[in-house]
């Protein structure tokens, strides 16, 4: 697992790419809170991620929470169909922004 | 940061793993900051070892024996630190005596499923062959609580405006027809909520859903070799954990929380959940049967014992959980509690629930403490409570379950004196009477009312709504006993020629005895449950007994949709009609008068002379009045319906009582009439034009409205 983040006008945007799951989630989640915590907007880039496990998946919501207690915003870019799917099976999709591109996840949070 | 606020650290290390004595409450596995809490108990084990497996591997990763100093009384716990609560599975090993005529089966060598584990692998892929070399086959998972709910709450529906659909999880999206995503699993049923909604059911009871193996007895059909399973699933490997192989995300691990957002979106549409519920046994079978987790744990205390050490077996299964041990309530308590909280489940369906009225030897008690302890439990204070009110031992208690002003009950005389009269036996006419009134013959004398009664014609035991009327016997050699097994009792007629026809006259005298079926029933106070697939005319063929049948017999076939549109579309109209008129839904009994000065009883007894209803033992016709402003004890306002029902193969003229002043008799339903003449959307209903007489063709059922 490996996350890269750039600042793309007021939105941060971080790309991870790898697996997410129990063995990483907690590394993940200390490069993306801080990250979240100090950006208003934040696109996650998750196009390259190859396997997110459900301790992914409740990492990303603790990163929604904390996004929206601080009157911040998360969407999600790149989901592939079967993230997608377990996502909205167990209930997590509703939780966010979700867009197909970087581009189009900006002009959501926008 | 929070956590630093609470001093919560290990004291204690085995190996590599840090602990600290845990807290007996909750029992099972528990989530707590930075580790887990384990709680077990056993009245007899000598010592306990908790054995963590990293997730699938055969040996385990650790085995931790409890300190002496972390046992409480007769509970081990422990806390346990830094677990990857994602990738461990965990079992435990009891130390103790094996001496079966005292009751005690305890075996070190086995590891043993947490009876509290609220996630359990082994079984993650409904169907796929598990590794029988593998030791620990059902193996507790930890479980995220942190399932956002929003605002959803269960509904608390009124009892009497239910429309019950039972469903096996499974079977209803199986078949390649339904056209589901993810077929037979929890996600697909949420795909159908809107199909479920348009039929205008309010409630779905999922056939079992707690852990159970599909390959427990699991064998080929000795001659087609197709392969037979516990499809059913009345067969408990562990009571707090949903069905891994029901879930999509099984595979994940994620079945919680698919179930979870399956009833959270029910709910957002509008429909309860039930759950069908089995604590009449478990999955561990007699002697003979595979130590799991109870027989390990504590024996004697799990299962009723004879004096010799052997199981009791009230349930036709093996075994009889031992209910009414204060620690067995206890458990089944907290199972309940659990769900109602965890899950937000709104009712249970309770299997053969006459057992849980027994006491530890197998006697009747008079005043069962388990019965009365949820009936009064806080929890599950606006639960629905449904009791199966027979057991396999020979005590039938319809209409006399121990009620304590809570339990409903699967009113099996219902189900009887109506297929009775379906097909046509004489002198049934005041029989069902009492079951279109709520049966104030069983549940009048208490004042239990209406609700009391689950009224049904078909579910999942016996045949279904088609080959109820197609099916004179059961056809059960795909089970592979020689068609032995199932009921024989079926009160079925099939109209003429066993099975599939090619007569119209035999078929359209099919589709009017369905539809006469699900008139009756949703013209009846009480609560309506009805089988998935009933409503486009599903065939088992024949088979009365699908509890191995994982195959086209059980699976819904959704192209029946296309085959009887006409019946699909009585089925919701009638639904619909009985959600239109609360005339229809009483709360309390008809009171046989006037009570709010209509100048009509609530109720009144018609044949095919007004006013002169015909019990005799000849009788075949029957029609009766509902008057309008009673409906409801009078709180509310409706139309006076007029319901006539004739099992009498000839046409018969019935003489109509007069509508109330100022309105006129228009036609709602006449199953007598092919589609879509035979029934008419609110305010669609055609006036009838002789208001006096009404010609009842054979084998209907005719519903008149005064508007």
């Amino acid at each position: 697992m490996e996350i890269k983040i750039r600042q793309d006008g007021e939105v941060a945007v971080a790309v991870v790419s790898g697996e997410i799951d129990s063995k990483t989630a907690g590394a993940a989640q200390a490069e993306l809170l801080p990250l979240i915590e100090k950006s208003g907007k934040t696109v996650l880039d998750l196009k390259q991620v190859t396997f997110m496990s459900s301790a992914g998946l409740r990492m990303l919501l603790l990163l929604y929470r904390q996004a929206t207690a601080r009157d911040g915003r998360v969407a999600l870019v790149g989901l592939s169909d079967e993230v997608r799917d377990t996502m909205s099976m167990t209930g997590f999709l509703k939780f966010f922004l979700v867009a197909d591109t970087v581009e189009a996840g900006k002009s959501a949070l926008a | 940061m929070e956590e630093k606020r609470i001093d919560f650290y290990p004291t204690h290390r085995h190996g590599e793993f840090k602990l600290r004595p845990g807290r007996p409450f909750p029992y099972g596995a528990t989530l707590v900051p930075g580790g887990v809490n384990f709680s077990v108990m056993s009245r007899s084990a000598t010592a306990c070892t908790l054995v963590l497996f990293e997730k699938g591997e055969n040996q385990p990763l650790a085995e931790i024996p409890f300190p002496d100093s972390f046992r409480i009384g007769n509970v081990w716990c422990m806390v346990v630190f830094d677990l990857d609560a994602e990738g461990i599975e965990y079992g435990y090993r009891m130390d103790g005596p094996f001496n079966p005529q005292s009751g005690h089966r305890f075996d070190r060598n086995v590891v043993l499923l947490d009876p509290c584990a609220k996630a359990i692998s082994g079984r993650d892929v409904w169907g796929r062959e598990p590794d029988w070399s593998r030791p620990f086959p059902h193996r507790g998972r930890l479980v995220f609580e942190d399932f956002d709910w929003e605002d959803d709450r269960p509904l608390e529906l009124p009892l009497e405006d239910l429309v019950i659909y039972e469903m096996h999880v499974r079977g209803f999206t199986r078949h390649p027809s339904s056209g589901a995503r993810h077929p037979g699993t929890f996600a697909a049923i949420r795909e159908k909520i809107p199909y479920l909604k348009d039929l205008g059911v309010n409630c779905v009871e999922l056939m079992p859903i707690y852990e159970f193996d599909e390959f427990e007895n699991s064998r080929r059909h000795p001659e087609t070799g197709q392969m037979l399973y516990n499809y059913w699933g009345y067969s408990t490997v562990g009571f707090f954990a949903p069905k891994t192989g029901f879930a999509a995300t099984g595979r994940l691990g994620m079945q919680v929380d698919e179930l979870k957002t399956l009833v959270k979106e029910l709910h957002r549409q509008g429909l309860e959940v039930m759950l069908d519920v089995v604590f009449n046994h478990t999955a561990e079978g007699n002697e003979k049967g595979p130590t799991i987790s109870f027989r390990g744990l504590d024996n004697q205390t799990y299962y009723m014992l004879t004096p010799e050490g052997y199981y009791y077996n009230f349930s036709g299964c093996g075994n009889t959980l031992n209910c009414n041990n204060p620690i067995v309530r206890n458990m089944v308590l907290d199972c309940l509690r659990y769900w109602a909280s965890e899950y937000h489940i709104d009712g249970f369906r309770f299997d053969l629930a006459a057992i849980l009225g027994r006491d530890p030897s197998g006697a009747p008690l008079p005043n069962p403490p388990l019965l009365e302890s949820i009936a009064y439990d806080p929890i599950l204070g606006k639960c629905k409570l449904i009791a199966e009110a027979w057991d396999a031992g020979g005590l039938y208690q319809v209409g006399s379950f121990p009620a304590y002003g809570r339990w409903a009950e699967w009113n099996g005389k219902y189900r009887d004196d109506l297929r009775k009269w379906l097909k046509g036996e004489p002198g049934l006419a005041a029989a069902v009477a009492q079951r279109v009134q709520g049966s104030p013959d069983l549940y009048g004398w208490n004042g239990r009312g209406p609700t009391a009664s689950i009224d049904f014609i078909t579910c999942h035991d016996g045949f279904t709504l088609y080959d109820l009327v197609a099916y004179d016997g059961k056809h059960n050699e795909a089970n592979g006993e020689g068609n032995r097994d199932g009921s024989d009792d079926n009160n079925s007629w099939n109209c003429g020629c066993e099975g599939e026809s090619a007569d119209p006259d035999v078929n359209a005298l099919r589709r009017r005895q369905i539809k006469n079926a699900w008139a009756l029933l949703m013209l009846s106070h009480g609560v309506p449950m009805v089988l998935s697939g009933d409503e486009m005319g599903h065939t088992q063929r024949g088979n009365n007994n699908a509890y191995c049948q994982d195959s086209e017999i059980s699976w819904i076939d959704w192209d029946r949709l296309e085959h009887n549109p006409d019946l699909h579309r009585f089925a919701r109209a009638m639904t619909a009609f009985r959600h239109a008129h609360p005339v229809l839904r009483s709360r309390d009994h008809v009171r046989n008068q006037d009570f709010v000065g209509s100048g009509l009883a609530d109720i009144t007894w018609h044949g095919t002379q007004a006013w002169k209803p015909d019990w005799s033992g000849s009788s075949r016709a029957l029609a009766w009045m509902l008057c309008g402003r009673h409906a409801k004890g009078g709180t509310v306002q409706d139309n006076t319906l007029y319901a006539a029902a004739s099992t009498y193969w000839e046409p018969l003229d019935f003489e109509l009582p007069r509508p109330p002043e100022g309105r006129a008799w228009h036609v709602a339903v006449n199953t007598g009439m092919p589609s879509p003449e035979d029934i008419f959307a609110p305010g669609q209903e055609p006036r009838l034009e002789n208001q006096s007489r009404f010609l009842v063709g054979p084998r209907s059922v005719v519903v008149l409205i005064a508007k």
